[in-house]
């Protein structure tokens, strides 16, 4: 009885565990640290996904989006300001590269029908449900004797 | 993917204009590059999701503020499935120093980038000092 008593009470006191309940607890409500750029939105509806991402100064044109069934890859990349003799970065904080993101649609799309758009830096891709992943309703006839 | 590229996550500006504000947002810092180069010094901003009409740029006395509106863009019927990152405002202050010239500072914003380009000042750009050598003879004088 003792015994099973103390190891009760070493539990809600360890404060150890604590911490790592409250991480845990805390790591819920804030976004996430680190994310594979480009950081994603997503919003969903029963047929309809939206997907926006912020690319400030990329070319659109080079942008390369591709759908496959449930899955959508985003490529493309920005490149550093060229500098001439004799100019030198004070600083020197915005990305720059390549970058390759897949991401995992929550249903199969209709690759046909995608579109996108860029605007501001901002890019918003729309992917429809694909036909035949949409659920479907089924009537029950009754039969006539 | 590159490293610069790889973990990116937008900064919340550490400090929020005076005041409190009136707009439901998060202010977010811009990422930012400042080049300088022969005749001018260029700041680059990345703030997606701002354009021309949606930026203001302020000078009072030498501290540049810069500011971007942006409105939350949240499609009709649908649900938010996933937010890997926050939308807000942007809001980033500089000081700036003598050497540039207020009155022709000039910003463009593109594909949610804004670049202003400041002038150096006429003085600053002139202001080389030239350095004679004395003559021989007057320091051998003193000597």
């Amino acid at each position: 009885m003792l015994w099973s008593e103390m190891e009760r009470l070493g539990r809600v006191f360890d404060p150890w565990s604590e911490f790592e309940r409250m991480n845990r607890t805390l790591r819920r409500f804030a976004l996430p640290s680190t994310v594979e750029f480009p950081a994603i939105n997503m919003w969903v509806s029963e047929n309809n996904a939206v997907v926006t991402t912020e690319v400030p100064g990329i070319d659109p044109n080079a942008l390369e989006i591709s759908v496959v069934k449930d899955s959508l890859t985003l490529r493309g990349s920005r490149q550093d300001e060229e500098l001439k003799e004799g100019e030198s970065y004070h600083r020197r904080e915005r990305w720059s590269g390549q970058f390759t993101k897949t991401l995992e649609l929550p249903f199969p799309v209709d690759a046909g029908k995608v579109e996108a758009r860029f605007a501001k830096g901002v890019l918003f891709i729309s992917l429809p449900r694909a036909e035949a992943d949409k659920p479907r309703k089924i009537v029950v006839k009754s039969e006539q004797a | 993917m590159t490293e610069a590229a790889g973990e990116m996550q937008k900064k919340e500006a550490e400090t929020p204009e005076t005041g409190e504000r009136t707009r439901a947002s998060r202010i977010y810092a811009p990422q930012v590059d400042i080049i300088e180069r022969k005749d001018d010094i260029v700041i680059i901003a990345d703030m997606p999701g701002v354009d021309e009409k949606s930026v203001d740029i302020t000078l009072e006395k030498n501290v540049l503020t810069i500011y971007g509106r942006v409105d939350a863009y949240a499609p009709e019927n649908h649900r938010n499935f996933l937010s890997e990152y926050g939308i807000g405002d942007y809001q980033r202050v500089f000081t700036l120093s003598d050497e540039v010239d207020r009155d022709k500072i000039q910003a463009t914003v593109k594909n949610g980038v804004l670049k202003l380009v400041m002038p150096k000042a006429e003085t600053i750009k002139t202001r080389k000092i030239p350095i004679k050598a004395e003559g021989i003879g007057g320091v051998l004088n003193y000597s």
